[in-house]
């Protein structure tokens, strides 16, 4: 990888920080120690269920908080402060640029994760006194939920490299909310007819499907996640991520910076 | 003290008086507003909408929507409550956005079925919960013994509760008593010794406190049924005998047909009243007896349970 690259994605990270980005850890060790505490009061057997789903919602949730209002910055914002041209008068590429953005803000939000998992084990660790050989699966859930950050990470760079950043904040969330309905937009597809059924298999296979990608539940269960399953989603994840990495590249490459 | 520390000070000061005055008013408003800021209302009672609008997060709103439910039976429970509408909307749309959440179809039919104010006396609905629990998690013995549970204690349909203990019997890892109650089903389905088998393997097979008070209750309410039933019956043998009632436990004993004092399962005497009944002498504390009760006695609206020892 370019050492440019580095640079980047790492000066990306430090800005990220220093713009208290990680301050959504206090929330979230707040909201974490509070149902710890609190659920056993006011439920009946659900603590363990709770400390899991309400992590991972947590941490799938702020993370991608965080993957959208800072994802929809980073181009934006080097423009607006003109910092952009000082990168690009350099020897520095536009795609090494939007690529090192990108790994930057996905090394800061798995750097997030990683602190929030922990508060979860920790949560968990508390309501249930011992580990259960099947919340290793938990990790698998958290992996999965790094790669839909990667994906929208992807998306709202691809979206801020030629809008707004209010508008792309808008694209972004409402492709990942379309995302999450993704299987029934398949579904709706194969009820219609002609144009009209490749049109909506084609929106059905071009939007991102977050569905495959969330395992929350059936973890909290301790069901056990495929191995396929696996290898698919980060394979689907990784390319996705790409295809829209790439789209902000093309577009990013055409723009007029004067 | 310079200026930028006087408006600090004054800001901080006019916060905290702001705040705590907002939250007297509110407290104010709502005695003047009384029952108008909490409603018993389901918004969305759709559980199919709910899981479409959940976005994948499904599991973290049935937790939300089992701990509304047990708020709610509670809360209507405590005061002794004759209507439960929501109770069964509530635990089909947690059970809808999770249904491996097992604890919602084992204590779910436990509030639906039994009659108010124990319950909210809906065992149609809490069978259907509990088919729909065993369709979703069909390995579970304990959701066919809760089935079985409600056919035999609610709707007295000893045949179907025998095919419930009979399916689950049939599941592995299945607690043994479950061929033995379907096989007991078919031949003294009505016996008292059948409702403490079941009410045992109930304060056995489960963790929770309430739920073991509550079968610890219905165990100590059979006994008491069964002491009554045997003591009149000693009763009368004795004007059988004699021609005239005994005056006490003594004369029985004095007849040999008794030895020792009879107490209830607390520890209490029976009392033998002068027209020749056996009633236990603190009712309150003995809720869910059918026999044995003072004459004149009218029940507490929520039945009070002792710890479950």
């Amino acid at each position: 990888m370019s050492m440019r690259i580095v640079h980047i994605a790492s000066n990306t990270f430090r800005e990220a920080v220093r713009d208290r980005v990680l301050y959504n850890l206090i929330a979230f060790a707040l909201l974490m120690s509070g149902a710890a505490i609190l659920v056993g009061q006011i439920s009946i057997d659900i603590e363990r269920l709770v400390v899991i789903n309400l992590g991972l919602t947590a941490v799938s949730l702020f993370g991608l908080v965080i993957a959208i209002f800072i994802g929809i910055g980073l181009v934006s914002k080097e423009i607006d402060k003109r910092t952009l041209y000082t990168v690009l008068s350099r020897p520095v590429r536009r795609w090494e640029f939007i690529v090192g953005k990108f790994l930057g803000l996905a090394g800061t939000l798995v750097v997030n994760t990683v602190c929030m998992a922990i508060g979860v084990f920790a949560a968990l660790l508390y309501v249930s006194h011992h580990f259960q050989k099947a919340d290793g699966w938990l990790l698998v859930a958290l992996y999965f939920i790094i790669l839909q950050f990667l994906i929208i990470t992807a998306l709202a760079l691809l979206f801020s490299s030629f809008s707004s950043p209010l508008l792309s904040a808008v694209f972004a969330f409402a492709l990942f909310v379309i995302g999450c309905f993704a299987e029934d937009l398949r579904g709706f597809a194969g009820m219609t007819q002609g144009i009209t059924r490749w049109l909506a298999t084609g929106t059905a296979y071009l939007v991102p499907n977050f569905s495959a990608l969330n395992v929350i539940s059936s973890v909290a269960h301790q069901q056990p996640v495929s191995g396929q399953l696996i290898v698919y989603n980060t394979a689907y994840a990784l390319i996705y991520a790409a295809m829209a990495l790439s789209g902000a590249v093309l577009v990013f490459e055409r723009r007029n910076l004067k | 003290m310079k200026s930028s520390a006087r408006i600090t000070a004054i800001a901080s000061i006019v916060l905290v008086v702001c705040m705590m005055s907002t939250v007297l008013l509110l407290r104010k408003l709502d005695q003047l507003r009384t029952g108008s800021t909490v409603e018993e209302v389901l918004y969305i009672s759709s559980p199919t909408v709910l899981k479409r609008i959940s976005l994948g997060y499904g599991g973290l709103l049935a937790d939300v929507y089992w701990t509304r439910a047990v708020q709610y039976f509670g809360s209507k429970h405590h005061n002794g409550a004759q209507h439960y509408e929501l109770l069964a909307p509530l635990l089909e749309i947690t059970t809808r956005l999770d249904p491996q959440l097992l604890v919602a179809y084992e204590y779910g039919a436990n509030f639906l079925a039994p009659k108010p104010p124990d319950g909210a006396g809906m065992p149609r609905r809490a069978i259907e919960l509990a088919e729909y629990g065993i369709r979703n998690n069909p390995n579970e013995w304990k959701l066919y013994y809760q089935l079985g549970f409600i056919h035999y204690m609610e709707l007295r349909d000893y045949a179907a509760a025998a095919d419930a203990f009979a399916r689950g019997s049939g599941v592995p890892n299945a607690h043994p008593w479950l061929k033995l109650m379907a096989a007991q089903m078919a031949e003294h389905a009505g016996d008292i010794q059948t409702a403490r088998m079941l009410w045992t393997t109930m304060y056995q097979s489960t963790q929770d406190r309430s739920i073991r008070a509550n079968a610890a209750a219905h165990l100590r309410a059979l006994q008491v049924d069964e002491d009554v039933l045997v003591l009149e019956r000693l009763v009368n043998i004795y004007r059988g005998k004699t021609g005239r009632l005994p005056e006490s436990f003594s004369t029985l004993q004095a007849a040999s047909l008794l030895r020792g004092n009879p107490a209830d399962p607390l520890g209490h005497p029976y009392r033998l009243t002068p027209d020749g009944h056996v009633v236990v002498r603190n009712p309150d504390a003995l809720p869910f007896i059918k026999k044995g009760m003072p004459p004149g006695y009218v029940p507490p609206v929520a039945p009070k349970l002792l710890p479950s020892d």
